[in-house]
């Protein structure tokens, strides 16, 4: 047999060999393991409401009012007031279309956008456009980022307290049992998990 | 804890860290390179795949074992990824179009990872843990495998041979990087990363919404998509989807994973060649640049000038909450530092000099410590220049670790040096001069450029991270950059084996008054300087069209 030929048998069969470790022992090896030590996180963090599963922990959702008319594709979804809004997503909260704006700095489009969120949500809970916090105008990395900075969850704080007839107590407790800080006190940013904020609070009523 | 020390004590941290594994792992890695004994399991591979572990190669030879071997991942991914649609756990996902899995198929080989696509909706999971995550795997490791052969050209003297293509691979997949990928993926899992086989299931949400929750098996891939400094992400939005990066701890244990390894093999490198204090200069080298890196994007994205940033008020545009800025540029700088390419936010949102630092990073060509194994041959390349330099200004012939660098030898590393350069430039030249391939911008003007600018140097230095704004599933740009990435991963891996099996033929000749000390802050400071100048007089007119320019508007 010419030796390249040899070469080339020698590799695919490194190659199975290789694929079989590590393409399917290993992830089984893995996946065995996590589904007995770790079974709820390596199946997504699922919250339940009532028994029933109403999303992630980690991943982010919308909470718009429904559609005036459902089926006007071009209706603009509006946010709903009984509820904390999470930060602006490109993909629209859908896990099948995860990623970023990617416009640039400088992008007018994007500079335009960012101006409009900040008087809209400055119309929305009644507050200055000035004291909308950096995260309520920017669209996450992910598209689907749970948390919003805690800045901005206590500027929705009267909103929601008169949408819902809560006191702004409760809601600033629960904001309190909700930010996640800094993981060991020190690596990445807190933020308030608006996923399980809003679940607490539609279990107060 | 204000924002500014949390951003200080977790790079402190990770300095800590990586240096309390320099020795132990840089260590270890030299021993299983150089170790006679087989295991038993590694013995019973040899017999199945039929290679005769005890017999090194020549250069040539070890050579065509790596060319071979990565010739067939692009064909059995290539085919793998064009049949899902026939396979299990293909999650009834269309078919791929045939560029765009040779795209796929040639990045995943190539340790780019490079994607053209969004992993949610065009790789079911047989493909992703299969194919995918098996090139992580075995691409990591034919980079070690090479920068071992370089090594051993050094140490070697009067010889041909410069080791067995075969078995290291096989050490280094099944002793180093298959057990750290067990223990780091299950301390992902622990803290929310998923490890399943679950298609999309979808529920009803509190906001009266349909959500669809994915599944997959993305701890196993996401650890060794670091560790491996591949970057391909399990979903489009890569580590800063929940999923695969849940948290600031996780985030933090990535950037970990990423650099490990790169910057232990100096380590590996002053074990192999006796000489641990040459081991520390070039780390040295590496750790000057990172931290410099680190600490011009975080500044840079603190400052958030730019009139998107100003208006928002801060640089949180394509970032997440959890991370905040300083743990964003910091895994910004580590992923384009090394051939890495994940990101847990998105560089085309990046302020202009932010931005234009990660593909700085790309074009320093990824020795800060850049891949695993071609970070630090790339690092050892640019010694042998730096010392040859010297030897011009003092007018005698230089000489490394006591290998004379003669014509043959400077040759090689010219030709090493070329490489990336000459297919980064033409690429993007060619891509600027036709007008359908510059339609696929999203952004306007200098940004625009320095999209296309990026996806060449990202392509061709093996990086994988983008300006992903660029609309790049074309079949022009799925092609092109596929050819980058073939010839900026093999070009390079031929002049550096052929630089092995030149240096382990010669007999070494002993140091003297006149040789250069290449273990001295003077060398670590020529090794610096020479970085900076190949890079900055190669590409600082293309850096100037696009980020500098967008900068100082």
């Amino acid at each position: 047999m010419p030796t390249i030929l040899r070469t080339h048998l020698t590799a695919l069969r490194m190659l199975l060999v290789m694929t079989v470790i590590l393409g399917v022992a290993y992830p089984l090896l893995v996946t065995g393991i996590s589904q007995v030590a770790f079974a709820d996180k390596a199946n997504g963090s699922i919250v339940k409401a009532d028994g029933k599963e109403v999303g992630s922990g980690l991943l982010g959702q919308n909470y718009n009012l429904p559609k005036k008319d459902p089926n006007n594709a071009d209706e603009q979804a509006q946010p709903d007031p009984k509820f904390f809004q999470p930060r602006f997503s490109t993909g629209s909260y859908d896990p099948k279309a995860s990623g970023a704006s990617n416009l640039g700095p400088n992008d007018e489009k994007l500079t335009r956008t960012i101006q409009d969120r900040r008087a809209a949500i400055a119309a929305f809970d009644g507050v200055d456009p000035a004291s909308v916090p950096v995260d309520a105008v920017t669209a996450s990395g992910s598209g689907l980022d749970p948390h919003i900075s805690v800045a901005y969850a206590k500027e929705q704080v009267n909103r929601v307290a008169k949408a819902r007839g809560l006191s702004t107590d409760t809601l600033n407790r629960l904001i309190d049992k909700y930010t996640e800080g800094r993981s060991l006190g020190f690596l990445g940013q807190d933020g308030v998990n608006v996923v399980l904020l809003n679940k607490a609070i539609s279990e107060q009523q | 804890m204000s924002s500014t020390l949390a951003g200080w004590l977790q790079a402190l941290a990770l300095a800590g860290a990586l240096a309390l594994c320099y020795r132990p792992l840089g260590d270890y890695i030299a021993h299983l390179l150089t170790s006679a004994r087989h295991l038993r399991v590694e013995k019973g591979l040899y017999k199945v795949v039929g290679v005769d572990g005890d017999a090194d190669q020549r250069w040539p030879v070890y050579l065509r074992s790596v060319l071979a071997f990565s010739a067939l991942s692009i064909l059995f991914l290539y085919g793998l990824i064009r049949l899902q649609t026939h396979l299990l756990l293909s999650l009834g996902i269309p078919e791929m179009a045939p560029h765009q899995a040779w795209n796929t198929a040639v990045s995943f080989t190539t340790n780019t990872n490079w994607q053209s696509y969004s992993g949610e909706s065009a790789m079911g999971h047989l493909v992703q843990m299969a194919g995918l995550a098996v090139q992580n795997f075995v691409s990591a490791a034919v980079g070690i495998a090479v920068v071992a052969a370089l090594i051993r050209g050094f140490t070697r003297n009067r010889t041909d041979r410069v080791g067995n293509f075969w078995v290291d691979l096989t050490r280094i997949v099944l002793r180093l990087l298959l057990p750290l990928s067990i223990v780091f993926a299950l301390v992902l899992v622990a803290n929310g990363v998923i490890q399943n086989f679950h298609g999309f299931h979808d529920l009803a949400t509190l906001g009266g919404d349909t959500q669809s929750i994915p599944g997959g098996p993305v701890a196993s891939q996401e650890v060794i998509k670091e560790l491996g400094t591949n970057g391909g992400g399990f979903f489009n939005a890569n580590s800063a989807h929940p999923f695969e990066n849940p948290n600031g701890f996780t985030n933090w244990l990535e950037i970990f994973l990423l650099l490990v390894i790169s910057f232990s093999l100096p380590r590996t490198f002053g074990k192999m060649v006796g000489d641990h204090r040459q081991g520390y200069a070039i780390v040295a080298v590496m750790a000057l640049f990172w931290v410099a890196s680190a600490a011009l994007i975080t500044f840079s994205e603190h400052q958030h000038a730019g009139t998107a940033m100003q208006a928002a008020g801060g640089a949180m545009e394509g970032k997440e909450q959890r991370f905040g800025i300083a743990a964003s540029s910091l895994f910004a700088a580590s992923t384009t530092l090394t051939s890495t390419g994940a990101v847990n936010s998105f560089h085309d949102s990046y302020s202009a000099f932010g931005g234009g630092i990660t593909i700085f990073n790309m074009m320093l060509g990824e020795i800060a410590p850049g891949g695993t194994g071609s970070g630090l041959y790339g690092m050892l390349i640019l010694a042998i220049v730096a010392v040859f330099v010297a030897g011009l200004m003092v007018g005698r012939t230089p000489e490394y670790l006591g290998k004379k660098l003669g014509g043959r030898e400077m040759k090689f590393a010219s030709l090493y040096i070329l490489t990336t350069p000459a297919l980064v430039l033409i690429g993007t030249g060619v891509a600027m001069a036709l007008p359908g391939e510059r339609a696929g911008m999203l952004n306007s003007g200098a940004h625009g450029f320095s999209e296309v600018l990026y996806a060449f140097t990202s392509a061709s230095n093996n990086n994988g991270s983008a300006f992903a704004g660029i609309t790049v599933n074309t079949p022009w740009y799925d092609t092109a950059l596929g050819l980058c990435m073939v010839f900026g991963r093999f070009l390079p891996m031929v002049f550096v084996l052929a630089l092995a099996g030149s240096l382990a033929q010669q007999q070494p000749v002993p140091a003297s008054a006149g040789t250069l000390p290449t273990h001295k802050p003077l060398f670590v400071g020529l090794l610096s300087g020479v970085v900076l100048i190949v890079v900055g007089l190669t590409y600082f007119p293309a850096l100037a069209l696009g980020p500098i320019a967008e900068g100082l508007h």
